[in-house]
């Protein structure tokens, strides 16, 4: 379980990493927090030429909020420090409550909030957050930078549109509109697993029983993190209670994804997880949203 | 003796070294200009190897030297039978065992085919990517009930069948039991176990010094002398040219008593040959392959039982998988078969086993070997039938237990020192009521489970008993000195791996020399030190080693009185040992020390009576009749969610019996570490192998190992039924942990989802397969 050969390089400047990039191309790899992909190289499933160590560049780590609380997270902060930034907690509760469930603290440590979303795991908690607090990712090339919403950013296992010439600088995440309520929950066999599957809900109910908006987003039931689209639509507009959080949950479960079956959960026991999660989770932000928290 | 040290919770000698990362473990040796190692491996479960080329890999940076079968020469030998097969009449066995590189054909992943030598681990690994082999795929043989098809693929093509084994043993005559019946059940049971998975993986460096003719080998064995011995044969040399050092061993579990690995053999022959030293680590993806395992079993069973739940007769039929080669012989099957009829009174047994080859990698014991698929059945069995009379799961336990008055009880068939099986001792009634007292059985049955179900909650109860043959022979020895400096050192052949030898051994020498047990050394695993042993395995070491530390420490003892009676002039009755000195009774101001007693007796000059030996020392060996049976009860409490089926076990008791306890401390770790494994084996850990022979999770990611959060708190009480067959009184602890586990979820589980009405007659389990079996009830 050793590497094979590559070169090594540890720019301190974005524009130097990427000249590199641009010179090395499809044979160039960015390292960032090496959670998931030293285990590759270890395996010898990657074998990268060249790794470009963004870990010098200390511009890519930063958690700043605007004025209207919109808060921005550069790619290389650790996963640790998202975790415990007052920041997060106050512009982004339903991250914060997410980031406990990635893996342990030792890997959080290292781990950074943009590696993990550039590696686009489907079971990571990160890219189902992203989609569900509709975030904005900013992308740096050889002398252009570009914006990409969460949700067009995920394109398919392990891909997204990032280009190998391009980094993953910074992540923007709108702030909630009042009456607000969040809750993520996941199941996973210990503490620290990838989940079999997890659930995101951000719902707006602004007054009385009325849902004005909603998102749910699962993890690990697809390639990419999975919005349960019918279920949204058919909370949108609805006047909330047990059965009809329970009629959501089911539509999620049944009907708004296709989950894969494999070694740890049956296709049948994923669906029935993820119905169990969307109750949990869609109950805990309508209930948040009605206590007035944001 | 002035405070007896032997049942003491004494904190362990070895911890500081340990703690302190200054223990040597092998892969912290380190020699001027060594080489490494790496393997190139079968990607294929089954095939042909049509060609090998290496010309590649030589020409890549820092490659000494890119071995195969047909480079070994002479040297390329199958390995040794390492068990016989016992004396049972109309046995069938054809042994087959693994070669050091596959030469004409791979028959699982993962077996070794070449090995490269370069500078750095690094190279190696580049250069071994280099290696081209040529396969001719054949279709594998992955389920147990494949092997023995008509037109099943021969595994071993000098064989007319894929079967290693066919074993029929008896006791009484079941046909009459099943006759008189009131109650026959019968069922399919499946039990699979997994890897061993201990801390430290396999490793071995080996180093050859020319000028002095001898090699040097540090290998994580549970064997250090039967390598040595076994390595020195293979390689033309004399065993003294041989020094073997097993040293500090992450875990050894069974895997390492396995012995002769491929990998194992290799590295003497290639530091003989380049005439440097090399090393080969195992790493944690290797270990899935490398290492052997344990595995499936399938079951199909009987039980006869009459009106009152009393047991008249069990037949038990199954398949075990031995994977591709069998070089352990039918120990892990065997004790199945002897395991089966737990704390039981069963008169008539009819039980049946065929070993099968697989192609997956080998099988051998690990911690419990076979014992835990045996105690499934009989445990599944019972519940089941008292189920069907409507009796108490308890009471039909207790109706069946072992009398205390029977010992020693003889269960007739054959176990694996070839002997019929008989348990020395036991006392099972006290310890099953113990164990009720502490889960509070009857309150739990009668009051809480009515009300928590009536709450909606999904809480069940687990209890079941397990015996566990220990202390098996043949022997171990031991040779303890009293230094001049008052220190006494202790050197036996038996290797350690992490079970608190340096302190509970310490504790027998220290109660027999009056010393304290920081003023006693142990060396073990190291054949320069001690020449004989067998090896740590099956829950020996306390029993074989420390009784015949014992034995060396009490031949010390005499000397030291004799010598001290001489000198004092007083008679040997009126001496005490105590504070490191010998001393008159009632009189501690005349007293010698011990180091300047053996310096005494180990003169510079002047003469000695002729027939004295020098010094305080003494060599002594024991070696049990037969095993010690240990027993014990384990009982939990388990909630599940009936949504997401996960767990949470809510209490976890264990009442054990090992006899005399020598540190109660080290005791209940050695119970903790092995009810982690059992957990891991009833509902975390699975090999899952697609229809190829593929390993589909071969790596800690997917082969899940039990972690602290889904730990238990566990609650452990001791009952002492001295054993007869040793002075000490003590029996093996080392596997009754991990023993019992498996039949204790699926009752428990069973209990818990009783309103949904699964029956569970498999492990391992998980909450995907609970679900499965909950939506199929
Ligand atoms: C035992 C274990 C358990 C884990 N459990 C979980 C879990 O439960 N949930 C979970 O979400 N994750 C889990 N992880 C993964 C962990 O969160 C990783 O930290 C994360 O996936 C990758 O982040 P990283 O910073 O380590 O990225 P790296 O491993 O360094 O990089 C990952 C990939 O992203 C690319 N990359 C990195 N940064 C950028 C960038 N700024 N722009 C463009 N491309 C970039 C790299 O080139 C590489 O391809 C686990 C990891 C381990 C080892």
């Amino acid at each position: 379980m050793k590497p094979a050969p590559f070169q090594y390089f540890a720019p301190v400047t974005v524009d130097d990493a990427l000249a590199l990039l641009a010179e090395h191309g499809y044979d160039a790899k960015l390292l960032a927090g090496g959670q998931s992909l030293v285990p590759t190289m270890n395996f010898r499933l990657s074998q990268p030429g060249v790794l470009v160590d963004l870990n010098k560049i200390a511009d890519l780590a930063y958690i700043r909020a605007d004025s209207d609380g919109t808060l921005r997270i550069g790619a290389m902060t650790r996963q640790s420090t998202v975790e415990r930034d007052p920041l997060t907690a106050r512009h982004a509760p339903l991250l914060a409550e997410a980031m406990p469930h990635i893996a342990h603290r030792q890997i959080r440590n290292r781990g950074t909030i943009g590696g993990s979303l550039a590696h686009a795991d489907p079971a990571a908690e990160l890219p189902a957050i992203m989609v569900t607090l509709n975030a904005r990712f900013v992308i740096q090339g050889a002398g252009r930078r570009r914006e990409v919403a969460a949700r067009d950013f995920f394109q398919a296992l392990f891909m997204t549109d990032l280009a190998p010439d391009e980094i993953l600088t910074e992540i923007i995440i709108p702030p909630m509109p009042p009456g607000s309520g969040w809750a993520m929950d996941e199941i996973a066999r210990r503490h620290g697993d990838y989940a079999l599957v997890g659930a995101a809900a951000l719902v707006t109910m602004p007054e009385g029983d009325l849902c004005a908006d909603a998102t749910l987003t699962f993890l690990s039931v697809g390639e990419t993190p999975v919005v349960a689209t019918l279920a949204c639509a058919y909370l949108c507009g609805a006047r909330i209670d047990d059965a009809c959080i329970a009629e959501a949950a089911r539509m999620a479960g049944q009907e708004d994804m296709d989950p894969p079956g494999d070694i740890h959960a049956s296709v049948a026991y994923r669906r029935k997880l993820a119905q169990v999660l969307a109750r949990r989770v869609l109950t805990r932000a309508f209930q948040r949203a009605k206590d007035g928290v944001v | 003796m002035t405070t007896q040290l032997f049942g003491q919770p004494i904190k362990r000698n070895e911890d500081p070294r340990l703690l302190t990362g200054q223990a040597l473990f092998t892969d912290d040796v380190k020699l001027p200009d060594m080489l490494y190692a790496a393997f190139v491996r079968s990607d294929f479960a089954h095939a042909r190897i049509l060609s090998i080329d290496v010309s590649g890999a030589l020409e890549m940076p820092g490659v000494v030297a890119v071995y195969t079968a047909e480079d070994l020469g002479a040297y390329w030998q199958p390995g040794p039978l390492l068990v016989p097969p016992p004396p049972v009449p109309d046995l069938v066995f054809n042994p087959r065992m693994q070669v050091p590189l596959a030469k004409d054909k791979v028959r699982h992943v993962g077996e070794p085919i070449a090995v490269v030598v370069a500078e750095s681990r690094y190279q190696a690994e580049d250069a071994a990517e280099q290696v081209f082999v040529e396969f001719d795929p054949l279709p594998a043989i992955v389920e147990l009930e494949d092997a023995l098809l008509e037109d099943a693929p021969l595994i071993h093509e000098d064989l007319d069948a894929n079967l290693n084994a066919h074993v029929v043993q008896h006791k009484g005559d079941y046909a009459q039991a099943a006759a008189q019946a009131r109650l026959i059940v019968k069922r399919r049971f499946l039990y699979d176990r997994g890897i061993a998975a201990a801390m430290e993986n396999r490793g071995v460096v080996a180093a050859w010094d020319a000028r002095a003719e001898r090699l040097t080998m540090w290998d994580t064995t549970q064997a250090p002398v039967v390598i040595r011995n076994g390595i020195a044969a293979m390689l033309g040399l004399s065993e003294m040219q041989v020094r073997v050092i097993a040293p500090f061993i992450g875990g050894g579990f069974g895997p390492k008593i396995m012995m002769f690995y491929p990998e194992e053999v290799l590295m003497p022959w290639i530091s003989m040959r380049l005439n440097r030293p090399v090393k080969w680590i195992e790493d944690r993806q290797e270990n899935f392959f490398a290492t052997t395992q344990e595995r499936g079993q399938i079951h199909e069973s009987e039980i006869a039982v009459a009106e009152d739940g009393r047991v008249l007769g069990v037949k038990d039929v199954f398949l075990h998988d031995a994977g591709a080669y069998a070089p352990y012989g039918l120990t892990v099957a065997l004790n199945s078969q002897c395991t089966l009829l737990g704390q039981y009174d069963v008169p008539h047994y009819h039980t049946e086993f065929r070993s099968v080859f697989t192609n997956k990698p080998i099988v051998t014991p690990y911690r419990g070997a076979g014992r835990q698929h045996g105690v499934f059945v009989m445990e599944r069995l019972l519940d089941l039938a008292a189920k069907e009379l409507g009796m108490d799961r308890v009471e039909i336990r207790r109706r069946n237990l072992i009398s205390p008055e029977k010992f020693p009880y003889n269960n007739e068939i054959i176990y694996q020192d070839f002997a019929p099986l008989v348990y020395d001792s036991g006392n099972y009634g006290p310890a099953l009521d113990k164990a009720l007292e502490l889960i509070g059985y009857r309150r739990f049955i009668d009051e809480e489970q009515p009300r928590l179900r009536a709450e909606g909650r999904y809480v069940g109860l687990g209890l079941v008993t397990y015996v566990e043959g220990t202390g098996i022979g043949p022997y171990e020895g031991a040779k303890v000195t009293v230094e001049t400096s008052g220190r006494v050192s202790v050197a036996s052949g038996i290797g350690t791996q992490g079970q608190g030898h340096f302190t509970s051994f310490a504790q027998i020498v220290a109660d027999q020399l009056g010393v304290g047990v920081g003023d006693v050394r142990l060396v073990t695993g190291d054949t320069a030190e001690f020449y004989w042993g067998a090896g740590t395995f099956a829950s020996r070491g306390a029993v074989v080693a420390g009784n015949a530390i014992n034995a060396a420490a009490l031949a010390v003892r005499k000397k030291i009185l004799q010598k001290a009676s001489e000198e004092l002039e007083i008679d040997q009755e009126d001496l005490e040992l105590a504070d490191g000195a010998v001393r008159v009774k009632g009189v501690p101001a005349s007293a010698i020390k011990l180091g300047d007693l053996a310096a005494r007796a180990n003169p510079t000059r002047g003469a000695v009576k002729p027939g004295t030996e020098p010094g305080l020392e003494a060599t002594d060996y024991f070696g049990p009749e037969r095993g010690a049976t240990a027993s014990g009860v384990h009982a939990m409490i388990v909630e599940v969610d009936p949504e997401t089926m996960l767990i949470d076990i809510r209490r976890y008791v264990v009442v054990h019996d090992c006899g005399r306890v020598i540190n109660p401390m080290i005791l209940e770790g050695q119970i903790h570490g092995g009810v982690a494994q059992g957990i891991g084996n009833a509902f975390y850990e699975q090999l899952v192998w697609d229809k190829n022979g593929q390993l589909l999770n071969a790596s800690f990611m997917d082969y899940l190992l039990p972690t602290a959060d889904v730990m238990p708190v566990i609650e452990t009480d001791h009952m002492e039924t001295p054993s007869p067959l040793n002075p000490l009184g003590i029996k093996g602890a080392g596997e009754a942990g991990a023993i019992p586990v498996g039949p204790l979820f699926a009752q428990a589980l069973e209990d818990a989802l009783s309103p949904l009405g699964v029956e569970i007659l498999e492990i391992p389990l998980s909450p995907n397969r609970l679900f499965e079996l909950v939506n199929d009830a």
